[in-house]
């Protein structure tokens, strides 16, 4: 088991005769992933190879899963043509949609995310995220596959590469999932939204939250954690340093007033029991330490 | 990108918002001659991209054009919070009959817009949000459906403004609806809306922030960069492409993710504490899919800083090949020697993921003095913090 992707997911590609989007469908399907079909309007008809697969492509995503049943999309065409691409595959009701693309306005953020919510037939994550793996199974999105292997923590990370970093560190122990949800100040799938799949998930038993300055998402997730999550949580957050109002390469990493500090963040979390590292290894030795104790 | 009243206005006048004319000036001079070319008592305002200007003494009323230039004199180079100012903006000073309030805002925890209204107006709405809670009417602003005649009278009805009022705010909120979305805002503020004695609405200032992200549909938006007030060093990497902010310690910061260069700057702040308190000296983001030649462009902004004692390289390889940032380093300082620039500030490097060793052993057969490999991240910040100190 896993959350929101699994060996069984059928992966769509929108923006698959791009370079990044050839290049990573290509990544996708070396680590196993099982794409199925990829969308750009005007290319519709030919097929496209890639790690010795050969891909059928469509003009849209309505075609594509008529003709193959696709049920996840990852979306990779650029900021520009981002939301008509996302609110196509919200019409197309397939249930997961991750929007890779980073520099989407947030307008039309605002709207596909108010779409989707209406729909209620799509999840979305994203956008700006890295998307997410479960290793082994399935990977949709920019992880380096090869990281780490399966295993039994849950991971849900706003930063790409602390995603990686994390990873990186607890790569003996491996991941039931990982998912990087996005630093862009709207996003589709919330901390909240991961801890709760995670709680529910039976291959999940130790949850890694990395969170980062700005908005109060961290500070929700502390409050949703204190009542409804019984795993052990160990949490990490970056931007102590980062001074208020400059925005620090993540459009939602910015500090206004005294909401969205680091300080804030890591205060909800350990009163709501949650073990926070100071450096993403002392995090780490954390995870692991919560992960052995299990097994005591 | 945050713009100042002027420009707010200017946007404000171009969507039909009812706001005052004005002449910004960079001198004092000007400011007279602006005063008495609106022949008018007039405002002096300092232009600058933060709050508290009325009590930072930056806004003055002058009833004559030698107490415009006398005003504009003490005005101009003023530190308000850390932003000085390099021009004022002189308007006609408005008779006022009531101060208003209201703004359009991301709201992010609720992931939609916010449209917030108070009869409140003219003081800080921070401090009406906490003494008087119920006096800030807060309205979800769905953005399928936007401000229309009706969503606005909510607005108005919720904030309870004055039925002689009434219409011309309904009015004015669906215009400034159209500054916030045609314009790709992220805040769209009027603090204070002024009723006039014949009854006009008004936006006496205003406070615009534009999305960055948008860029690509508003050429025009580029014309508002103020490139004089900006960071000699942060111009430079713009130009480059690179995503760099300045900040105020001593290493130097180079790495790949915005979340782990965030998280790089805490690390280096946390070993300089046994350092007497080293900290960063700036944010630099070379994100996913570095190059070798986006190495050398960064390494060439830090090294340029002469705040900068010692730099911290820390690349996690995803799809960044760390063989790939180890050239970018050693052509980096081949490059500036070339150029006759002595590189003699130490670089720190830690290199991990993608591949990490071939990256390693590309930095270990360069054999440059400066350079040293780290094991770890948290081992990598002790010894730049350590070598800052020195």
């Amino acid at each position: 088991m896993s959350i929101f992707l699994t060996k069984a997911s059928k992966v769509l590609v929108q923006g698959i005769t791009g370079s990044e989007g050839s290049k990573h469908a290509a990544r996708m399907i070396a680590a196993g992933t099982t794409i199925v079909a990829g969308v750009t309007p005007g290319k519709g008809g030919q097929s496209i190879e890639l790690s010795g697969v050969s891909v059928p492509v469509y003009n849209s995503v309505t075609e594509a899963v008529a003709a193959t049943g696709a049920d996840v999309s990852v979306v990779f065409v650029p900021p520009k043509f981002a939301k008509d691409a996302v609110i196509s595959t919200i019409e197309a009701e397939v249930p997961l949609c991750v929007v890779i693309t980073e520099g989407i306005p947030v307008h039309d953020t605002a709207e596909f995310f108010a779409l989707a919510q209406a729909s209620g037939k799509t999840r979305l994550i994203g956008p700006n995220c890295p998307g997410l793996i479960t290793p082994g199974e399935s990977n949709v999105g920019i992880i380096p596959a090869d990281i780490s292997g399966p295993g039994r923590i849950g991971l849900v990370s706003k930063s790409g590469t602390l995603t990686y970093q994390m990873m990186f560190e607890l790569r003996d122990i491996g991941f039931s999932t990982a998912v990087g949800i996005g630093g862009d100040p709207i996003i589709g799938t919330t901390h909240i939204d991961c801890l709760k799949a995670f709680q529910e998930d039976p291959d999940t038993d130790v949850i890694v939250m990395i969170g980062e300055i700005g908005g109060d998402a961290e500070e929700r997730a502390a409050a949703y954690i204190a009542e409804h999550v019984t795993k052990p949580v160990v949490g990490y957050v970056a931007g102590f340093t980062a001074p208020e109002g400059k925005t620090m390469g993540h459009a939602g990493a910015i500090v206004s007033g005294s909401s969205g500090t680091a300080e804030g963040k890591q205060e909800a979390l350990e009163a709501a029991g949650v073990k926070v590292g100071r450096t993403p290894s002392a995090t780490a030795r954390l995870a692991r330490e919560a992960y052995e104790n299990l097994s005591k | 990108m945050d713009l100042y009243e002027y420009q707010a206005k200017e946007l404000f006048a171009k969507h039909g918002v009812n706001t005052q004319a004005g002449i910004v000036v960079t001198d004092s001079a000007a400011a007279g001659k602006a005063a008495a070319e609106l022949n008018a008592t007039v405002v002096v305002k300092a232009q600058v991209k933060t709050g508290g200007r009325g009590k930072a003494g930056g806004v003055k009323l002058a009833t004559s054009a030698a107490e415009a230039q006398e005003k504009a004199e003490a005005i101009l180079g003023l530190d308000i919070k850390g932003h000085i100012v390099h021009k004022v903006l002189i308007t006609p000073a408005a008779d006022i009959a009531s101060e208003y309030y209201v703004s359009f805002l991301l709201d992010r925890s609720n992931r939609t817009f916010l449209a917030m209204a108070s009869v409140e107006g003219g003081m800080e709405i921070e401090e009406v949000a906490v003494t008087k809670p119920e006096a800030l009417a807060k309205v979800a602003i769905d953005p399928l459906v936007g401000v229309t005649p009706e969503v606005a009278a909510t607005i108005v009805d919720t904030a309870k403004f004055p039925a002689d009022v009434r219409d011309g705010i309904i009015e004015m909120l669906q215009k400034l609806w159209d500054v916030f979305v045609k314009e790709d805002a992220t805040l769209v503020e009027v603090n204070p809306l002024v009723k006039t004695p014949a009854g006009d609405v008004m936006a006496l200032d205003g406070k615009v922030t534009l999305d960055d992200n948008a860029d690509f549909r508003h050429p025009d938006h580029a014309a508002l960069v103020d490139l004089a007030t900006e960071n000699g060093l942060e111009l430079r990497a713009k130009e480059k492409g690179l995503n760099y902010v300045k900040l105020d310690g001593s290493v130097g910061i180079i790495g790949n993710g915005a979340g782990l260069v965030m998280s790089t700057l805490d690390v280096v702040a946390y070993a300089g504490e046994n350092f007497g308190g080293v900290r960063p000296a700036n944010f630099l983001d070379i994100g996913g899919g570095a190059s070798a030649q986006v190495m050398a462009d960064g390494l060439e902004i830090v090294l340029g800083d002469p705040d900068v004692k010692s730099v911290f390289v820390n690349v996690f390889g995803g799809i960044t090949a760390c063989d790939a940032v180890a050239n970018g380093i050693v052509q980096a300082i081949a490059m500036l020697t070339q150029r006759g620039e002595q590189v003699s500030k130490p670089i720190v490097c830690r290199l991990d993921g993608n591949n990490a060793a071939a990256g390693r052993a590309i930095l270990a057969e360069a054999n440059l003095a400066v350079i040293r490999v780290a094991e770890t991240m948290d081992d990598a910040a002790a010894t730049v913090a350590e070598l800052a100190s020195k």
